[in-house]
């Protein structure tokens, strides 16, 4: 913990899988590193809407969204949600996505709002780096 | 003990605490622990004594011999290769059709579909949310139209068809049956299989609509309907390819696969089938993973412990019972998205323990499936290598070269022994279906993923690639699939045809009639759905009609 962030209570993400995409190994891999590192970590389970994601965001209280997706249909699902946290004014959330993603569509994730994209093989500790360091300062574009 | 034993252990005993553990001294072991990828330890050196155990007529025998741990067949490659059999599955039913005659043009020696996530959950392409999936990651199929199109051009009673479906393989199941019927072929001559195999979507994979009880008695039913209506297909692949991607090691994909196949019979056995009537239809699906020699003696101490469960726990008398045959993939999750033509190498030894761990039928992954599904150009190589392995090194020109390794053969027995442990645990819950709603097995499988992570992370683990040998200004050069554009749309208006031109009163009939049998689970729905799927009927129509009786199975939150 940074001095920056001591006496403050513990980051809380929610990690979320969208649609149907049941690949669900590397989301729980990092909800148990982000658990492990002192962070308060929520997994929706499988099968979520970009609808049920940001109400588990708004009634947790979420600091960081982290969406994994294999199913191929990340664009989709993360343009939608960034959408909708900018609608329903939480653009304080850090917003991170994982899976396998084709490195060319990092850029596109981007443009709709999304911080930071994780392909397949990152470390966790690289995560719970970005995460300490980013969350409760983002803004979404 | 004979003398003979005892001078030998002596001597053994002697050597590594002398020259052993001198040459240590000297140079120390390379890691502090060796271990298989099931952390089972591994020592230095195999010998004689480490298979003293087994009896080599019993445990080992002859291929083509019970217990079959050296193959199912007598003569293996030499005679028949294992069938070349990549999965395709992509966009509307025309792009995979052209995918399937790329393949088969290429060197492909069956067929194998990955349907799209709508699909495969029993919701049609017309969904308000999940339609954005429609194509994607597998082909959509809506209707039987949809499944004609998928064949068109493909001879069904020549080629074998291996289908990637679960919670909704009952209706694709009959689907299949329904369009080799209006082609005018006899459901005798169909062979192939579908995946079918819902326990270990609780467990593994996740792609699940009903409860597990109702699941499984819905898999009797379409095994029973293959035993009546196409006996050389099978409707059942157990399978451990998921179970293992999501984590679990060689062992718990041994125990767990076994355990869940076993549920399958003994819930048909429980309705009066004899289990002889379904035992020789059922084939299993194994994940290589990258240990090598652990991959090889998994298929064989597989195949062992599977012949003695049939025969001693389930009575099976039809020697065909007792086999298992078995399809393998090498495994998708090894596969690294940092330099990613090494995953041509990790492919091919992968493939290699498959054939000499005697599979029957074989994937080998692309290059790039760490981060899409194959590129043409990828496939060629996958397929390539298992030209190489068959016609270039040899390795397929001996009955399983590999028995009588010591170290081979200790570590079958290592492996059914613990895979039997497991099984025997998971009796002592009552059975599969209790492990799966008590999440004993899901949470078995999530700390094995998260011990591979660790050891991963604190380079325990070495990926080369990713932990070692990194390359800092590594550019990827890999050409990756992209969605093809429209296929929604397509496929939405297509869906719509078929609704508007078919009999609406036959299909509400149909699949009224499903709805009343339904709660009745000893009642066999195929001959239903199959009636549903000839009227045109939609796989989400007939899926929303068993949701309504049965209900949801409830997503897992464990991590």
């Amino acid at each position: 913990m940074t001095s920056a962030t001591a006496g403050l209570p513990p980051l809380k993400v929610v990690i979320a899988k969208p649609g149907l995409d049941g690949h669900d190994r590397g989301a729980k891999v990092v909800a148990r590193a982000l658990r492990d590192s002192g962070m308060e970590v929520v997994y929706t389970g499988i099968y979520q809407s970009p609808e049920s994601i940001l109400r588990a965001v708004v009634q947790e209280d979420a600091d960081v969204l982290g969406l994994s997706s294999l199913s191929g249909a990340h664009l989709e699902y993360a343009r939608d949600l960034c959408a909708l946290l900018k609608e329903n004014d939480r653009r304080d959330v850090l917003f991170v996505v994982g899976g396998t993603i084709p490195p060319e569509d990092a850029d596109t994730l981007k443009g709709y709002g999304v911080h930071e994209v994780f392909g397949p093989g990152t470390p966790t500790a690289e995560l719970v780096e970005y995460i300490s360091r980013n969350a409760r300062q983002a803004r979404l574009a | 003990m004979n003398e003979d034993d005892k001078r030998w252990d002596e001597r053994v005993e002697a050597w590594s605490t002398g020259r052993v553990a001198a040459d240590y001294e000297r140079i120390p072991p390379r890691r502090s622990e060796y271990t298989t990828l099931s952390g089972a330890p591994v020592k230095d050196i195999y010998t004689h004594a480490d298979i003293r155990h087994l009896d080599p007529a019993e445990d080992i025998g002859l291929p083509g011999e019970y217990p079959y741990t050296r193959g199912v067949h007598a003569t293996m490659y030499r005679g028949r290769p294992w069938t070349i059999r990549q999965v395709a599955g992509f966009g509307q039913a025309e792009d995979t059709n052209n995918r399937y005659k790329y393949l088969l043009r290429t060197g492909q020696t069956g067929l194998s579909t990955d349907f799209d996530l709508p699909t495969l959950l029993g919701y049609d392409s017309d969904h308000e949310v999940y339609r954005r999936e429609v194509g994607r990651i597998g082909v959509a199929v809506d209707t039987v139209v949809d499944m004609h199109a998928l064949f068109d051009g493909i001879p069904l009673d020549q080629i074998s068809t291996s289908m990637t479906i679960n919670p909704s393989a009952a209706v694709v199941l009959a689907m299949y049956r329904v369009v080799a019927d209006e082609r005018g072929i006899p459901g005798h001559v169909l062979t192939g299989t579908t995946q079918n195999d819902i326990l270990k979507e609780y467990i593994a994979q996740n792609e699940f609509i009903f409860p597990p009880l109702p699941s499984v008695q819905l898999v009797v039913d379409t095994m029973e309907y293959g035993a009546d209506v196409m006996p050389r297909f099978n409707p059942l692949n157990v399978c451990g390819y998921h179970i293992r991607d999501a984590g679990a090691t060689a062992v718990e994909e041994v125990g767990l696969t076994i355990s869940n196949a076993l549920c399958y019979l003994e819930h048909a056995v429980e309705r009066g089938i004899d289990v002889d009537r379904l035992a020789p239809r059922v084939s299993f699906f194994w994940d290589v993973h990258n240990n090598f020699f652990e991959e090889a003696a998994k298929l064989r101490a597989a195949r062992r412990l599977w012949a003695r469960l049939m025969r001693e726990r389930l009575g099976a008398k039809d020697p065909r019972s007792w086999l298992m045959r078995a399809h393998c993939q090498t495994a998708g999750v090894s596969l690294t998205a940092q330099q990613p033509y090494n995953n041509v190498a990790r492919t091919a030894i992968q493939a290699m323990a498959a054939v000499l761990g005697g599979t029957q039928s074989l994937h080998t992954n692309s290059l790039d499936e760490a981060l899409s599904i194959p590129s043409e150009s990828a496939i060629k190589i996958a397929v390539r290598t298992q030209a190489i392995i068959l016609h270039e090194t040899g390795v397929a020109d001996v009955v399983d070269p590999l028995a009588g390794s010591y170290y081979v053969e200790s570590l079958t027995s290592q492996i059914e022994e613990d895979a039997l442990a497991l099984i025997e645990r998971i009796d002592a819950m009552g059975g599969m279906i209790e492990a799966v709603q008590s999440g004993y097995a899901v949470q078995l499988i999530s700390d094995s993923a998260w011990e591979q992570q660790v050891k991963v992370e604190s380079n325990d683990t070495i990926t080369v690639g990713v932990n070692a040998y990194v390359d800092e200004d590594e550019t990827q050069d890999i050409e990756i699939d992209r969605p093809v554009p429209g296929v929604m749309e397509r496929q939405m208006a297509r869906l719509a045809e078929v609704k508007r031109s078919r009999e609406d009163r036959q299909v509400s009939t149909t699949l009224r009639a499903i709805e009343k049998a339904a709660p009745d689970l000893q009642h066999n729905l195929m001959p239903l759905i199959e009636d549903a799927v000839r009227a045109r009927a939609t796989v989400g129509e007939i899926c929303d009609v068993l949701r309504g009786v049965w209900g949801h199975h409830q997503p897992s939150t464990v991590f």
